[in-house]
């Protein structure tokens, strides 16, 4: 592709990329930041065509090892904002690991407020 | 095995783009949170699948391999790991996705001869390895295996403004010889500078500074995308780069900062280095049953929860506290500052995860005036979020930070482990004022006491 379809490209992108995230409560921030951060582990597609054409052993090597690292940010990434937001959900309960919170939902049901 | 036509290779790279802009837009609200996180992993396993039928492969075993290790370590860290420690799990993903790009990059070098791509390649390098060597710090600071303070010595400006010019110069080399030996040297001289950028930098602002290194990161991916000529890592990079950019903004204003103020802050020296001394003037410690009386006796109480209940696992404790006062006719709110905890809205699912119910935490801007009415402001391992010197003090580095008002409140209480200064190495005049009680003690074990004296006193 040439340059100036790139360069519309991204310029494009960074005006969705403001857009889509102004206005976020700040209860969202760390969340948000975690999924951003997941989607940039997108470099593994980069890691794998760079490893796909390595012929030479050390380039291989590092080829792989940048496949790691990438596979790390994008699997983690998704992996840790789905545990997060699992806690955003509803008043599904999780059985707590020490059973004390029993009386503690019980509790909490029974308010009246 | 058949490669598939070029045109459905653009195609579903365009789907994964707008899978991803989807994810962003979902995690905007914590109804579509959840779902858009989903769309995002989606995109990604589409865009990965894209890529093994679109160009030549060799080596594919050994890739599939490499993403299974990959996997296989992320995945159950990711799944397995306290809620408390998550600020510093995202700054380690960050920190190799930013090496992932500076990798690829550097392979990349010997495969162009284009000096503009060899601009993107050199830009990749740079920020890729500021990122990784950054978020390693960062990580270090949040796991507490260095120190949490901001670490400035003399001349670190100058070294800071050296490593820069060396960089640019060794990046320009780059772009007109190729030379792979400079790539290297330019790769350290990003390390370095990562690690520069990050040192000085206090404690309280290290969530800031790794939505910065988020952004920095995606800016890396983008460039790595131009030099591949891949239009998804070109979308993709630059959606993290300039969500990013807005986020490390909105953070900042959340806790009154400036982001060129928390990068550079430390370099002007003096008090944004805060005091060390911990002063001996006396202070009122009590016990768990004076402690109790004064909570049992009251109409109204709030508890502020900080960092160091999260820590001592005490949620739980800290709910059925708030049950046994509320079965005795007080009122009870939990109050949540913005950056309670390590990272904006950290508290929120800390508290969501040990059961305390929605309609009870109260966010800053809707709780500051109730202090006022409220007989005891109970704070259990929080300090930096309460400390006066935000308002009072303009040489101190939280000066500007919106606090919770609870020296409004009659009678203040602090659980706390020690006279140690909270994460920003400041201390708290508050603890020092006449209707302060401090009781010392692990956050979880002194609200244990606590509450079974509460649970002890007679009914009034």
């Amino acid at each position: 592709m040439d340059g100036i379809a790139l360069l519309t490209i991204t310029v494009l992108a960074i005006f969705v990329g403001f857009e889509v995230v102004s206005k976020v409560s700040s209860t969202l921030h760390t969340p948000l930041m975690s999924g951003a951060n997941a989607i940039h582990g997108i470099i593994l597609v980069g890691a794998i065509i760079v490893a796909g054409q390595a012929s030479d052993p050390w380039v291989l090597a590092v080829a792989l090892l940048a496949v790691v690292l990438a596979t790390a940010n994008l699997v983690g990434g998704f992996v840790v904002t789905d545990r997060m937001l699992e806690m955003f959900r509803g008043r599904k309960r999780v059985v707590p690991p020490d059973g004390k919170s029993a009386a503690v939902e019980a509790g909490s049901k029974g308010r009246t407020r | 095995m058949t490669l598939i036509d070029p045109v459905w290779t653009s195609l579903l790279y365009l789907a994964a783009a707008v899978c991803f802009i989807l994810a962003l837009k979902g995690l905007n609200s914590p109804r579509t949170a959840r779902r858009g996180n989903l769309v995002g992993a989606f995109g990604a396993v589409l865009a990965v699948a894209t890529v093994f039928t679109s160009v030549k492969m060799d080596n594919v075993p050994w890739i599939l391999g490499a993403m299974v290790v990959g996997s296989g370590v992320a995945a159950p860290v990711a799944r397995q790991v306290r809620m408390t420690q998550m600020p510093q799990l995202v700054a380690l993903f960050n920190g190799v996705g930013g090496g992932a790009a500076a990798l690829v990059a550097l392979l990349e070098l010997a495969h162009t001869e284009d000096r503009w791509v060899r601009v993107a390649i050199v830009f990749t390098l740079l920020v890729g390895a500021v990122s990784f060597a950054g978020s390693a710090i960062t990580f270090s600071k949040l796991q507490e295996l260095m120190t949490t303070r901001p670490v400035v010595f003399p001349g670190l400006p100058t070294l800071m403004g050296a490593v820069l010019l060396a960089a640019v110069g060794a990046a320009v080399a780059v772009v007109f010889s190729g030379s792979l030996a400079l790539a290297l040297l330019l790769l350290v001289l990003g390390l370095a500078a990562g690690v520069l950028l990050v040192l000085p930098v206090g404690g309280a602002d290290v969530p800031i500074v790794i939505s910065l290194l988020n952004a920095f990161t995606g800016l890396a991916v983008a460039a790595s995308g131009l030099v591949l000529g891949n239009v998804l890592l070109v979308v993709a990079g630059t959606l993290v780069g300039a969500s990013g950019t807005i986020l490390t903004r909105a953070m900042a204003a959340a806790m009154g900062r400036s982001v060129a103020g928390i990068l550079f802050g430390a370099f002007k020296g003096g008090s944004t280095a805060g005091s060390t001394a911990v002063s001996d003037r006396p202070v009122r410690s009590s016990s768990a049953e004076d402690v109790a009386v004064l909570l049992g006796y009251a109409q109204r109480v709030i508890i502020v929860p900080g960092y160091g209940l999260a820590v001592a696992q005490g949620q739980h404790t800290a709910a059925e506290l708030a049950l046994a006062l509320e079965a005795r006719g007080i009122d009870v709110d939990f109050a949540i500052h913005p950056v309670a905890g390590r990272m904006p809205g950290h508290m929120n699912v800390l508290l969501a995860e040990a059961n305390v119910p929605y309609e009870s935490l109260k966010e800053m801007g809707e709780i500051n005036s109730e202090f006022r009415t409220a007989d005891v402001a109970l704070v259990v391992g929080a300090n930096d979020v309460v400390n006066p010197a935000a308002k009072t003090t303009p040489g101190s580095p939280i000066y500007g930070m919106p606090i919770l008002e609870v020296a409004d409140a009659r009678q203040v209480v602090f659980l706390k482990r020690s006279m140690r200064p909270g994460f920003a190495g400041i201390e708290n005049e508050l603890m020092y004022e006449p209707q302060t009680t401090l009781l010392f003690g692990d956050a979880k074990e002194s609200l244990a006491k606590v509450l079974s004296a509460v649970k002890a006193l007679k009914l009034s």
